[in-house]
């Protein structure tokens, strides 16, 4: 089984006030040097069978139709290795 | 004769009902639709109303927007059905494509809900041929998720093009920001771009806008205010007349 | 790693002497020896953990009960109650065939932790309540209360409690119509989080919790049970039966607003197609609460197999499933024919339903996990035969000395120019400034039905659009008050909630509470309640307005530093035709302005003493509830033969604080002349109850004033509505003037200031 990452970020010229609020809020948590925050969001999905180039094409397709809005979103897909859960 | 208009219920509308007796109220024939359903029993016009829909979950109206129900409204608005989208239903249209640009939250972080000033700047629609270009009126806005966004072009398109149907009216005394009682209802409350409350298609069937026209419609109940009836005997006088 | 036996019935009967964690659960030690003198046996892990959370304070109202009992045995006359205390919410008779719950409940505690997720769990909770009643649920309501306005943590806890409550209710479709937000230092680490919720159906569709008829199906529905809220188990599960679990379950529940939606809608469309039995929400206690109060109320016994209820996390053990507080689950009793179509309405709504078990002809509930039995217990015993405390309660040592504090003898203002900057000081205080900041983040609009919502006095909600019938529900209660004098604080709590009722129109007709006061093991803490309770119980049978139902919660203090004693008091009314309210906000230039009621000079526990002198001291107002009824007939038949148009209840803030909202909210100007008895500071700043400020048109002057003077109550002119908008003011003749757009500033600039 593999994961899948998808993550969906505003476009860059798009006000993002959630990740304004928190940059704000770093000075006073003592934070310094960071000059900008912005918030996404990051869908992981657990393939089934072998991730190759169909079945990326496949998640590509759902992310740019689903998962993101491409009039306000971009887009990443990237395969993540799994660790094999040890017991 | 009268017409027979649709309301959509998602799983998550809220303000189905409501919209239902505004149609009624207006003297036309609402007739409950299903999102599971394809099938449109034959109504004149949908109304999408607003809500949560599917909690707003992912983006608001993205998950709406591929339900049975939308597959056949997206085919039939394309060939001149009108269609309007109030709030959700608003977000639900942008996320179909049948409107541009899209729906953000807003710039202050907070659910907002007042009575808000808006002027109409297109009464050329299928849903606002009663009022008047350059109308001023009051209607509820309720949202969380109401800032409108799209890139530079789009934005001039819609201008030059006149497709932007209703404006925040920005001016008179705001500077209480959105928090306060504000007896006229100034200000953009959510940080929309050029202050659009609304916008239409080229074709002028579909409308979208954030606020809340079925919640203005009877004097004793919501805002207490009847500006938003208009938009339901608009497109009364419209289908009986076609 | 290998697990332990399951600890069956049989099991925990050849085991004796195996110790369970009873202490770690909360029991005490004669607790725990009940609990094996009623099985005759040890419980099995499970059984003590239904026992456990059963019999906690929190579902089993151990401290309370005995205080509780005055309300059925004080209640009055009322034809309008048809289901009372004891069920989820009770129900009261509206005429024309409807029938209205509606319950307070507090979610004190876990809004502290987590104010986001608190609050809005909070609203789902009492919105469980009132569907499981068989009702639409028509609105909202939040009493908040929170430590001082300017305290960071206050910064913290209450802007997540207000998007937690909207985040949820206005998500559900619920439009909030009112409710209050206070701050005080004594709320500072206990901040009050009270949710009420109100329900509108036809008699016929009243629905009770309660599992009967042999072979009917057990039907569990909702979201998948996980492991939240189970602090408590998992120190059984892990610690005593299974070493390799996770030690700690969060304690903090997680609500779904949109699965609650589907919940009503799917809960709703069931009863319409009178399919359901019995009906019970899974909220505090999850399915032990559930299960027992169901075969304890129905005419017979349980059997359930847990095995069966949908998961969230598989790694649950049965006790943490019976713990779990999951919060969106409903458990409803459905006979064998009708199961089918209710599965299908679930799966309409994609609800997740399951038949975890069915009611069986004896008296035992039932419990099943892996083929073993884990439960065998009288459910009654479990459900409503919890410990019954007499707390040893006493008069504080400290309140002679309070009441001894006068505050009628704090220094006055002598000019009037420090009567003008008090009266800016109080109307931008905190607690008297708008609210707007928090209440904007509500929709108020949704249903469509919204007649009026706050900052009228009450909320009013149409439920007949034909003939207008409407309801109203207003909810008051005075902290200050209420530690100088608990009876008559509790007593003023209800007076100012019949009031805000009456003010807009409608007739009072029942009352809910939600009683929040520190540690019932302070004697001094169990006095406050047992004053408080009996003040309530007095006052509700001299109204003639029965107690429903309510919420007790308790310990809500921070080491010996309890919260000011504070029932919570709100109170249901009815209004024949809604297009009759009589809204706050003055509406037309001219109308003259009267002052309902006696004024004397009250000023223990006022809100002038706290902003101004930082003072808490001497006796609350007089309560006098005949004069209350009498206000109350006065006001209803003025707003039903269209004497008034608006009208403002007294209270916090005094005179000046209700004619400055009035002003502020209808954008009209008032100038006002002090009547001759009475001086300025009195006229402006005193709190005495059974008062309201009324405008009249000029033509209806002299019929009110008979109607005034035939009942015998007094009516002073005081002054006119004069003057809109930009230049209008609010003068006090021969004192000061201040202009509409000043006020509005200190009014509405001091929350958003100290919050956004």
């Amino acid at each position: 089984m593999a994961r899948v990452v998808v993550d969906v970020m505003l476009k860059p010229e798009i006000l993002d006030p959630q990740g304004q609020a928190v940059q704000r809020a770093l000075p006073r948590l003592g934070f310094e040097g960071i000059s900008d925050v912005r918030q996404g969001k990051r869908f992981e999905l657990e393939v089934d069978g072998p991730v190759d180039d169909t079945a990326l094409a496949r998640i590509h397709e759902l992310a740019e139709s689903f998962l993101a809005n491409t009039v306000i979103e971009d887009f990443t897909v990237k395969v993540e290795e799994v660790a094999e859960a040890g017991k | 004769m009268t017409a027979r208009i649709g309301v959509v219920t998602f799983p998550g509308s809220l303000d189905d009902r409501d919209s239902r007796r505004a149609i009624r109220l207006a003297g036309a024939e609402p007739v409950a639709l299903w999102h599971k359903d394809k099938d449109l029993k034959q109504v004149d016009a949908v109304v999408l109303p607003g809500g949560f829909s599917y909690g707003d979950y992912l983006r608001a109206g993205a998950i709406s927007r591929f339900s049975p129900v939308m597959g056949t409204v997206i085919e039939q608005a394309k060939s001149g059905m009108p269609v309007l989208g109030i709030c959700n239903g608003f977000q639900i249209l942008t996320e179909a494509h049948l409107l541009p640009g899209g729906m953000l939250g807003n710039d202050h972080l907070h659910f907002i809900c007042r009575d808000q000033k808006l002027k109409v700047e297109n009464a050329e629609t299928a849903w606002t041929a009663d009022y008047e270009s350059g109308q001023e009126i009051h209607i509820p806005l309720k949202n969380m998720d109401g800032r409108y966004v799209a890139d530079e072009r789009t934005l001039d398109m819609l201008e030059a093009e006149g497709r932007v149907v209703f404006r925040y009216v920005v001016g008179g005394d705001t500077s209480h920001g959105h928090g306060h009682v504000n007896p006229d209802g100034y200000g953009n409350p959510n940080g929309s771009l050029r202050d659009i409350a609304g916008i239409t298609n080229e074709a002028g069937n579909v409308v979208g806008l954030m606020p809340h026209p079925e919640h203005a419609v009877e004097p004793l109940v919501g805002s207490g205010r009847t500006d938003g009836l208009p938009f339901f005997t608009s497109i009364l006088k419209k289908l009986v007349n076609a | 790693m290998s697990r332990t036996p399951l600890d069956t019935v049989e099991h925990a009967a050849g085991t004796p002497d195996v110790e369970l964690p009873w202490a770690e659960l909360g029991l005490k030690k004669d607790e725990y020896e009940r609990v094996v003198e009623i099985l005759g046996r040890r419980p099995t892990g499970a059984e003590l953990a239904m026992y456990s959370v059963m019999w906690s304070e929190h579902c089993s109202y151990k401290s309370s009960k005995v205080h509780l009992r005055q309300f059925g045995e004080k209640a009055p006359q009322s034809d309008a109650l048809l289901v009372g205390i004891g069920e989820n919410a009770g129900v009261v008779d509206v005429g024309q065939g409807y029938a209205v719950t509606f319950k307070v409940e507090s979610h004190n505690h876990p809004s502290y932790v987590e104010p986001y997720q608190g609050a809005a769990t909070g609203v789902g909770g009492i919105v469980r309540d009132i569907i499981a009643m068989g009702a639409r649920p028509v609105a909202v309501v939040d009493p908040l209360r929170f430590g001082a306005a300017d305290h960071p943590d206050t910064k913290r806890v209450l802007p997540g409690v207000v998007a937690g409550i909207g985040g949820y209710g206005n998500c559900l479709g619920l439009p909030n119509i009112g409710g209050e937000v206070v701050f005080d230092a004594c709320y500072q680490g206990n901040p009050l989080v009270n949710a009420g919720a109100i329900g509108v159906m036809r008699h016929e569709d009243i629905h009770l919790a309660k599992a009967s008829g042999p072979g009917n199906k057990v039907i569990l529905y909702g979201a998948r049970t996980g492991g939240d809220g189970i602090g408590g188990a998992s120190i059984l599960a892990s610690e005593t039966f299974d070493d390799a679990k996770p030690s700690k379950r969060p304690a903090v529940q997680v609500g779904d607003p949109f699965q609650e939606k589907l919940l009503i809608e799917c809960t709703l469309e069931a009863f319409a197609e009178k399919l359901v039995v019995g009906i019970q929400d899974l909220g505090a206690a999850g399915l032990s609460c559930a299960t027992s109060e169901l075969a304890s109320n129905g005419s017979g016994g349980m059997r359930v197999t847990l095995d069966d209820v949908p998961l969230r996390d598989s790694t649950l053990s049965p006790e943490e499933i019976l713990m779990s507080e999951s919060q969106e689950r409903m458990c409803a009793v459905v006979e064998p024919s009708k199961v089918d179509r209710f599965l299908e309405i679930c799966d309409k709504w994609d609800v997740i339903a399951t038949v975890i078990g069915e009611v069986t002809d004896g008296d035992r509930l039932e419990i099943f996990w892996h083929g073993g039995k884990i439960v065998d217990v009288d459910p009654r015993t479990v459900a409503h035969d919890g410990p019954v405390y007499e707390r040893p309660y006493a008069r504080p040592h400290w309140q002679d000395a309070l009441q001894a504090d006068d505050a009628n003898k704090l220094p006055r203002p002598t000019t009037p120019e420090e009567l003008k900057s008090q009266v800016l000081r109080l109307v931008s205080s905190p607690n008297q400034a708008s609210k707007s900041w928090i209440t904007s983040q509500y929709d108020h609009f949704v249903q469509g039905n919204t007649v009026l919502a706050q900052p009228e006095d009450s909320g009013m909600i149409r439920i007949d659009e034909e003939s207008g019938l409407g309801v109203a529900i207003a909810t008051d209660g005075n902290g200050r008050y209420t530690k100088l004098d608990p009876y008559h604080g509790a007593q003023l709590a209800l007076a100012e909630a019949y009031r805000n009722v009456a003010t807009t129109g409608a007739k009072p007709l029942a009352v809910s509470d939600c009683l929040n006061f520190g540690s019932p093991e302070d004697p001094a803490v169990m006095w406050q309640f047992a004053e408080a309770i009996r003040g309530l119980a007095d006052g509700c049978l001299q109204l003639g307005t029965p107690v429903t139902g309510g919420n007790v919660s308790l310990y809500n203090q921070t080491g010996e530093a309890a919260i000011h004693p504070t029932p919570v008091v709100a109170v249901l009314g009815v209004i024949d035709d809604v297009a009759r309210r009589t809204p706050v906000a003055y509406r037309e230039e001219g109308q003259l302005l009267y002052l309902l009621g006696d004024t004397r000079e009250e000023f223990g526990g006022s809100a002038w003493s706290q902003v101004v002198h930082d003072h808490l001291g001497g006796l609350p107002p007089q309560v006098d509830l005949e004069r209350e009824r009498l206000l109350g007939e006065i006001l209803i038949s003025a707003s039903r033969d269209g004497m008034i148009d608006s009208a403002h209840d007294l209270s916090d803030g005094g005179l000046i604080q209700a004619v400055v909202e009035s002003a502020l909210l209808g954008d009209k100007g008032a100038r006002l002349v002090v009547p001759d008895e009475l001086d300025a500071f009195t006229f402006l700043f005193s709190e005495s109850a059974g008062r309201a400020v009324v405008a009249i048109p000029r033509s209806e002057e002299l019929r009110f004033n008979d109607m005034c003077g035939a009942r015998g109550l007094p009516a002073t002119r005081i002054g006119v509505v004069d003057g809109s908008a930009s230049d209008a003011v609010v003068e006090v003749q021969g004192e000061f003037t201040l202009t509409l757009s000043e006020l509005r500033t200190a009014h509405e600039d001091t929350i958003p200031a100290l919050l956004a």
